[in-house]
């Protein structure tokens, strides 16, 4: 066959898979901001369910939410932030730190439901913290470690060699260079990489189905040791448990969870533009 | 004051170096729990009639534990996702990566990312809604859960995965190689196909293998559209139901300490090395280019 006939052959295959690909993400998000909106409304925010979940809001499934995001976040960003800082400024480049990385990467692959079986078998019933925010949200932080690592271990990357020579050349200690003339520079990196964790934390399901999550619950939870409603599971039970639900009240979480994982990942993308208009070398 | 700073130096990366081995403690408690409450199962059914036995009850008595059904599940929604997914990702990977403009580039790849953004609770729930049906009127079948609506949902869901990390990896290869054919006299498409695509076999292996972990992984969007019948699949048109959700659906209501409680962690074993293979698997490629 003529060489050009069959690239364009190729070619056509080509867009036409990435077409594939791109219009059904439209679609659903058109859907979904359709129908959604409909049902969106002061009081759908700010009310409990009522008659089964089958009317009223979704108020605690969102404050549930928020809840679990703020603990994963108080969690996973100290612990992440410092092992970024062990690979990427104090490591020797070893097996060991192959073994460290082999791990991120395994732990990054890790099913979300054995997640869920981890958080269950070590926090719910071994250090005995029951269903709870406490449990929910550290399962989450372990899932969101990984992601939370290798970005802020990128950002760390960026920060130009002569800024560390210059400092210690002035007499600082590792730790003063570290965090005087390094971490300044990384820290909006190290943050937008949180904020992409936290946002794919916010939509999960399967960890915090045995861990936290609550079916309906009348209240707001009162400590870390009570469990919360939560927007995805929310969404899980609407959808598939309780019959009859109206399918604009359906959409409408949909609508409100998709919402607040894209406020996320706007802020961080934001947060990232702004810091390459300032970046100084 | 020098010896204060010393000492809150000394705790301060005492505590960077633990955090840094905190991914290898989490990787082994995972794996520890899972063989502590999973283990406990074989005390009294074995490990063949666990992977082999064609029986799934539970909850009735006696309960049988044969997981077969199961495993052939994840296998069937698998395989159905990877037919789907591997042309259609290596395809878009590739126009985005060579064919597309410039300007178009980013914006395409950025669609697509955007895709792993949307929570997979949100795309069970659109699947359940406009793909089940379908599946069923097409096809004229009494219910649209079934495998052919799972691979079809996961295969779209491993996209991101497959298309980003490929278009890396093609994104890696020399402008050279490419230039070296052209000048050859070799058409852009035979330039890709015969040079681009070989040089980044390493990167599009990789990709493949963590899109196909992700898709076995999965468990929301498969639970809520596959129609969770733990039988044997014959064809992909039947309900079936995978590890991952069976997991998922029958946790809630495991008695704690119950043979039924152990046996969802000893699928969780299952799950756990299969995703450990296939990431070592996936990480070997990726760093062997290097």
């Amino acid at each position: 066959m003529n060489p050009r006939i069959t690239q364009r052959i190729a070619f056509t295959f080509l867009f036409l898979s990435t077409l594939l690909i791109l219009v059904p993400v439209f679609l659903i998000l058109l859907m979904i901001f359709r129908d959604g909106f409909q049902a969106l409304s002061w009081q759908f925010l700010t009310a409990y369910p009522r008659l089964g979940m089958r009317a009223g809001g979704i108020f605690p499934a969102i404050v549930g939410t928020v809840y679990l995001v703020a603990a994963t976040l108080a969690f996973s960003l100290p612990v992440g932030i410092l092992a970024a800082i062990y690979l990427s400024e104090y490591a020797k480049d070893n097996w060991f730190k192959r073994v460290i990385e082999v791990a991120i990467v395994n732990l990054a692959g890790v099913p979300s439901v054995v997640y869920g079986l981890f958080g269950l078998g070590l926090f719910v019933i071994f250090l005995k913290f029951g269903a709870s925010i406490l449990a929910g949200s550290l399962t989450l932080s372990i899932m969101s470690l990984p992601v939370i690592i290798t970005a802020s271990r990128e950002a760390l990357g960026t920060v130009p060699l002569s800024f560390r020579e210059v400092s210690l050349a002035l007499g600082a200690t590792k730790w003063q260079t570290i965090r005087r003339a390094v971490l300044p520079n990384a820290l909006p990196g190290m943050i937008t990489g949180t904020i992409l964790a936290l946002s794919r934390a916010a939509g999960e399901t399967a960890p915090i189905l045995f861990t936290v999550a609550a079916f309906y619950l009348p209240r707001l939870p009162r400590s870390i040791f009570d469990q919360c409603m939560a927007l995805p599971y929310h969404l899980y039970v609407i959808s598939t448990q309780v019959p009859n639900v109206k399918l604009s009240i359906q959409y409408g979480t949909a609508l409100v969870l998709i919402l607040l994982v894209l406020a996320m990942n706007i802020v961080a993308i934001v947060i990232r533009a702004q810091f390459r208009k300032r970046k100084l070398w | 004051m020098m010896k204060s700073r010393r000492v809150l130096e000394f705790f301060i990366e005492g505590a960077i170096f633990l955090a840094g081995t905190v991914s290898i403690l989490f990787v082994i408690l995972i794996f520890i729990f899972l063989l502590k409450e999973g283990l406990a199962l074989f005390r009294t059914v074995s490990v063949w009639e666990f992977l082999a036995g064609k029986n799934w009850y539970p909850i009735s008595d006696p309960p049988r534990f044969g997981g077969l059904s199961l495993i052939l599940g994840s296998i069937w929604v698998t395989a159905g996702a990877i037919v789907i997914s591997v042309p259609i990702g290596v395809a878009c990977a590739v126009f985005i990566a060579e064919v597309a403009p410039r300007w178009l580039r980013e914006v395409l790849k950025g669609s697509v990312e955007f895709l792993a953004a949307i929570p997979s609770i949100v795309l069970g729930f659109i699947g359940l809604v406009t793909l089940v049906p379908l599946v069923q009127k097409i096809f004229g079948l009494s219910t649209g859960l079934t495998a052919l609506s799972g691979s079809l949902m996961l295969g779209f869901m491993a996209m991101p995965t497959i298309v980003s990390i490929m278009e890396d990896a093609l994104t890696a290869v020399p402008r050279s190689y490419r230039e070296g054919a052209l000048a050859l006299g070799a058409t852009h498409w035979q330039a890709i196909w015969r040079v681009v695509l070989p040089a980044a076999s390493s990167g599009v292996i990789a990709a493949l293998m963590l899109g196909i972990g992700r898709v076995i992984g999965e468990t929301m969007a498969v639970m809520m559209i596959t129609g969770n019948a733990a039988r044997i699949p014959t064809t992909l048109l039947e309900p079936v139901r995978t590890m991952t959700a069976t997991v998922a659906a029958e946790m809630g209501e495991a008695v704690q300490g119950s043979p039924h409680y152990f046996s969802l962690f000893a699928i969780g074993i299952v799950l756990f090395l299969i995703t450990f293979i296939i990431n070592l698997t996936a990480d070997f490629f990726l760093h062997r280019k290097k």
